[in-house]
């Protein structure tokens, strides 16, 4: 279960289960490679001079070449089964002296003494991605004519069916929205809705703090998501600019 | 009886309990911070901040957390043994609490000075089994009877090894009395000569207040929450009180064993108000709930087989064979304190 657990519990059992086959010995000897530990060292006291990164490759293939071969005696008999792991001093040593443990509690005692991560959520905020999506806007042109033309394909693609849109024709000919609610509750936040509209109307802003006390003020009408697009019409024109380039 | 000799027993009665209180009221205080320095230095440990909005840095939060956990609700499974119920808990913390009766915090500041101080020590740390095992049989619910049964176990076991590393000490002191231990020390802390004693005799201390790597018994991802799963509201203050004073005991018992108590080179001892003693066996005693708290952020735990044989397959020999050793020494070299 816990390498480090069984390390103190101990290792007799390990020693007398000593490799049969050389497919089991692989992975053991494999793994006794990735460890710095000392009874490594102790079987390569010629170090390679080697850069970092190519040093572990390097000792598995030296480790190779010190992979002696198995020898029997006329009956047939393995003459020694051990003779490619690691000595029973070296796992003495290891469980006596708690080594790997002691390793463990020295990484743990690094991290003590370094700075924390958190960020103090309401005081400090950690970046938004211009992508990101949270409150939803509806967006005007400058003249203050409201984007939406109400093609409807926002609610069409609403995988949640949170946007119900009612439309007509105005006076002077152009089909505008009488209603376009969002019902907060149901939206996933998927962002689909935005990259249906084809006139950049309905976005979602980087506003991720909009929680209620009652369910009700989730229930977005047209009101509200244009109050929204006007408040942050220039952080909204902003990230968009910024994307733009990959959309 | 007159009545000048009846003042004079009343007298002596009042000086007892404020005696008492006097020792009481502090431990009580630094169980509390225990658990904010716990908190906390687990959050360190993993790169977290911790509790940091109740009081300054939130030190006040361990009063906080008391008051939640009072003015909740006590709920009492019908189908328990009500007596027992409410027993185990209280028993648990107050053996926990008679620990202190007989620690020197200093140059005869001590409640009672027993000749077997340690005798009582291990007898009030057999005790605080059965705190376990009422409370795990009285509720009548198997995952607390589960729980109890696992910390009985390995409290039973555990028992043996942290006697025996004890028993070294005896052997090297000659005597059961702790200010007879500490004042030995002056010459060199136990820690040096018998650093593979102190390891396996804090192991041992970490299995007895069940603490991580061997805090089984109140696996939460298992077993809910060990013995205590039906103690609500007081009653499990009163185990969480009884659990971190036993922290803080044994910390401060390791102290007095390996790090010389109060002990300090003479050059510092002065004859000022402050008693330093004090002050330096409160420092080495933080010295070892830094070290508790430490395993619980580095060891997994251990699964319960393991914890078993741990005891009595690994440590169980080692102890003996420094029993042995030991005495063969001191016999050896002619220095045994007999």
């Amino acid at each position: 279960m816990f390498p480090r657990a069984r390390l103190a519990v101990g290792l007799q059992r390990r020693i007398v289960l000593a490799p049969r086959h050389n497919s089991v010995q692989a992975p053991l000897v494999a793994r006794r490679l990735i460890s710095n530990s000392s009874c490594t060292n102790a079987q390569h006291s010629h170090r390679h001079q080697l850069d970092e990164l190519s040093s572990a490759i390097d000792e598995r293939k030296s480790h190779a070449a010190h992979l002696r071969p198995r020898e029997f005696d006329e009956k047939g008999n393995e003459l020694n089964p051990y003779r490619n792991g690691p000595s029973a001093l070296d796992k003495a040593v290891h469980l006596f002296f708690f080594t790997e443990i002691i390793r463990g509690m020295w990484i743990v005692l690094e991290q003590f003494f370094r700075p924390p991560y958190t960020i103090m959520y309401p005081f400090e905020k950690g970046p938004l991605s211009p992508r990101f999506r949270g409150e939803h806007a509806l967006r005007r042109y400058p003249s203050g004519e409201e984007r939406c033309i109400a093609c409807k394909l926002c609610e069409a693609i609403c995988p949640a069916q949170a946007i119900t849109i009612e439309s007509e024709a105005r006076l002077d000919g152009s089909r505008k929205t009488t209603k376009y609610d969002i019902d907060m509750t149901k939206c996933i936040y998927c962002g689909f809705c935005q990259e249906a509209c084809p006139v950049d109307a309905i976005v979602e802003t980087q506003n991720q703090e909009f929680s209620t006390e009652t369910r009700e003020e989730l229930l977005y009408n047209k009101e509200k998501l244009l109050a929204n697009g006007d408040r942050a019409e220039a952080e909204i024109a902003a990230n968009l600019h910024s994307d733009h380039v990959y959309r | 009886m007159n009545i000048s000799n009846l003042l004079t027993n009343l007298n002596s009665l009042l000086f007892n309990i404020l005696d008492v209180l006097s020792i009481l009221l502090p431990v009580l205080l630094s169980v509390a911070f225990m658990t904010i320095i716990e908190r906390k230095q687990l959050a360190a440990h993993q790169r977290r901040i911790g509790p940091n909005t109740v009081g300054y840095y939130g030190v006040l939060q361990p009063f906080a957390d008391a008051l939640k956990l009072i003015l909740k609700e006590t709920i009492i499974p019908s189908q328990s043994n009500k007596i027992i119920f409410y027993l185990a808990p209280v028993s648990t913390l107050v053996f926990s609490l008679l620990g202190w009766a007989v620690i020197p915090f200093g140059q005869g500041i001590v409640i009672s000075d027993l000749t077997l101080g340690v005798l009582y020590t291990l007898a009030l740390s057999s005790l605080g089994v059965y705190g376990i095992l009422l409370a795990g049989w009285s509720a009548n619910s198997k995952y607390a009877f589960l729980g109890s049964l696992r910390s009985t176990a390995a409290m039973i076991s555990y028992e043996l090894i942290l006697s025996s590393a004890i028993l070294i000490i005896i052997l090297l002191t000659g005597s059961l009395n702790y200010i007879t231990i500490i004042e030995i020390q002056q010459a060199i802390w136990f820690i040096v000569p018998l650093l593979p004693v102190f390891i396996f005799y804090f192991i041992a201390v970490l299995a007895e207040t069940s603490r991580t790597p061997f805090d089984l018994q109140e696996a939460e991802s298992e077993l809910v929450a060990g013995f205590f799963t039906e103690h609500s509201s007081v009653p499990f203050v009163f185990f969480f009180l009884g659990e971190y004073s036993s922290i803080v005991l044994f910390s401060c018992i390791t102290a007095i064993f390996f790090l010389g108590g109060y002990n300090i080179p003479e050059i510092f001892i002065n004859e000022t108000i402050i008693n330093v003693q004090a002050i330096v066996l409160g420092f080495k005693t933080c010295i070892f709930t830094f070290f508790f708290v430490w395993f619980r952020a580095t060891l997994p735990r251990l699964r319960y087989d393991q914890l078993i044989e741990l005891c009595w397959l690994n440590l169980l020999p080692v102890a003996v064979a420094f029993i042995i050793l030991i005495p063969s020494i001191l016999i050896t070299f002619e220095i045994s304190p007999y």
